[in-house]
């Protein structure tokens, strides 16, 4: 061990840098972004698999009768597409990258220095939501082009129902993770999620398809009001209090699972 | 600065787990600016439940801490950036490299070294481009040391810091460990090699049980157990043969076969005694071995004195 010097250091620490939460966190997200390149299997699982997915829903919907209710098919696969990224890309990837970091005792050494608890969760989930929005901007971008989806009447509600459902996944796979055991076993629990939204959230079957009262049950899944946000921010048809109603319900959701977070959240694994 | 402030004062301590299982029961110990002070005990003593208390990890179910004057757990802002922890095991990403590693907790530490000076310190520089998952599990320690030491902390945790490092690894560790006391830090650190606690602390603590069951400097701690003489019992010769062994200052003895052990608080006196005795009597004392006591058999008589009052206390209730 020589070649450095203990007592005397090469620059001394009274001209280096004190760290700050957003410091604390660029330097998390960027090792994590690190290892997200080098995960085969999480790319092909977030980045390829919600980009691919709706291309093979488009035969599926364009059997559907989604005329009837004054949606084309594109207005169905676009909230469709964004869905599958929130799920796939953001929600299913960080349950597994909270439950490996715990494993692999990351986490426990994060929480010895100075990141405070939320830095440390919010750090490590910055490159999949910043990949989530990416995602959306192209699959917008795509189901223009290809679909010919017409320029969103509302655009703001869609900005903000991508933005609270990027917020809302990613504190939901905390919460996932804190019922998480090992990376295998978040294919397992993740599934709830994965499967009510997809079948329950409009997210293949746009809720205006179900019979009135199922529809006004699922209108209160998580996954719900962000897909009603983002479609109805290109169709311009939601009214005021429906779309406040969708704001709150994604909101609701959202607190309640970083309140989940802050009781349950598990730093250790279980011995 | 206040060169002798208690840098570390830990106040009747205790530590209760979900399950019920009292881990930490109550210790008190402080440790002095510049100081390297072992807490040492056997597997489950409770040395890393004390010392994640230290680090703030978990707030303590009684008792009271302070490190560098501040409650670690409730005015952590005001702790971390003065403290750095090695923990027992790694908590690195495999596919990071450590030359990455390194850098991402310097972003997360103020005032951090260049991180080519904090891997040189432990000789990694040259493993700067292996991924973590390739390292050793000695180089793993050498990393986790490189990051404790990034921010050049006032105050180091070192939780079994040479576990799995090979004799050398060992040395060079003690070395760099001293070097920074030297320079001002106050180190803790655990270890279940009493080897290394009786080579590197200034003072120390064994651990039993979650309890103290003694406290000093490494000579203090040693010198408190009485002294060892061994021998064979010469041919025709028996116990009663021997001058009275109260006289010699002897405080205990113990008959093997032929085998006899003494132990004593007055080495010399006793050795002096038997061995004008062997002298007179023209015998030889075979298998001679004369020693005083190491921290080794300090620890033990340690263990065996705290299970036994453990046994009475079972007994009594």
């Amino acid at each position: 061990m020589s070649g450095a010097s203990v007592k005397d250091p090469a620059t001394p620490a009274v001209g280096r840098a004190v760290t700050t939460p957003a410091s604390r966190m660029a330097a998390l997200a960027r090792a994590e972004l690190t290892l997200l390149g080098r995960s085969r299997s999480t790319i092909i699982a977030a980045v390829f698999l919600p980009l691919v997915l709706p291309v093979s829903l488009a035969s599926v919907v364009e059997d559907m009768d989604v005329q009837d209710v004054g949606l084309s098919v594109g207005l169905v696969l676009l909230p469709a597409a964004i869905g599958f990224s929130l799920l796939f890309g953001v929600y299913s990837a960080l349950a597994a990258i909270y439950t490996a970091r715990r494993e692999e005792l990351v986490l426990k050494r994060l929480r010895t220095g100075e990141l405070r608890d939320p830095e440390i969760l919010g750090g490590a989930a910055l490159p999949v939501v910043a990949t989530g929005l990416v995602q959306s901007l192209v699959l917008v971008a795509g189901c223009t082009v290809l679909l010919d989806v017409p320029a969103p009447k509302a655009p703001h509600l869609a900005v903000l129902g991508v933005l609270l459902g990027l917020v809302m996944c990613a504190a939901l796979a905390a919460v996932t993770a804190a019922v998480t055991r090992t990376v295998e076993s978040a294919q397992v629990t993740t599934m709830p999620m994965v499967l009510v939204s997809m079948t329950g959230s409009g997210v293949t079957v746009p809720l205006e398809l179900l019979p009135d009262r199922l529809a006004s049950v699922c209108e209160l899944l998580p996954l719900s009001p962000v897909i009603t946000l983002i479609r109805g921010g290109w169709t311009g048809g939601l009214s005021a209090y429906e779309a406040l109603g969708a704001l709150a319900t994604a909101l609701a959701w959202t607190l309640l699972a970083v309140f989940a977070v802050r009781r349950w959240f598990r730093w250790e694994p279980r011995r | 600065m206040d060169t002798n402030e208690h840098v570390i004062e830990v106040t009747d301590l205790r530590r209760v787990y979900g399950g019920g299982f009292e881990a930490v029961r109550g210790i008190s110990f402080h440790v002095d600016r510049g100081e390297i002070f072992a807490l040492l005990g056997t597997n489950g003593a409770g040395k890393t439940s004390t010392v994640e208390l230290l680090e703030g990890l978990a707030r303590p179910d009684g008792g009271r801490i302070r490190v560098l004057g501040h409650d670690p757990y409730a005015e952590r802002a005001a702790v971390r950036p003065r403290t750095g922890v090695m923990l027992q095991e790694g908590g690195f990403p495999s596919e990071l490299t450590v030359a990455e590693t390194a850098r991402m907790w310097a972003g997360c530490v103020s005032r951090a070294r260049p991180i080519g000076e904090a891997l040189a310190l432990v000789g990694l520089a040259a493993r700067a481009d292996v991924r973590v998952k390739q390292l050793s599990g000695g180089e793993r320690r050498r990393l986790d040391l490189a990051l404790a030491v990034l921010g050049e902390p006032e105050v180091l945790f070192l939780d079994e810091p040479t576990t799995g490092l090979d004799a050398e690894g060992r040395r060079d560790t003690w070395d760099l460990v001293r070097a920074l006391r030297d320079a001002g830090t106050t180190v803790l650190l655990t270890t279940h090699y009493l080897e290394e606690a009786e080579n590197l602390a200034d003072r120390l603590a064994i651990l039993h049980k979650g309890r103290i069951a003694a406290a000093g400097t490494p000579a203090e701690v040693t010198g408190a157990q009485p002294s060892r003489i061994t021998f064979e019992l010469p041919e025709g010769y028996f116990v009663g043969d021997l001058p009275p062994l109260g006289e010699l200052g002897v405080c205990g003895h113990e008959v093997d076969g032929r085998v006899v052990r003494l132990r004593t608080r007055e080495l010399q006196r006793a050795a002096t005694g038997l061995l004008v005795w062997a002298e007179r009597a023209q015998v030889a004392l075979r298998r001679l071995d004369v020693r005083s006591a190491s921290l080794e058999e300090a620890f033990l008589g340690i263990a065996r004195e705290a299970s036994r009052n453990d046994e009475t206390e079972e007994v009594a209730a």
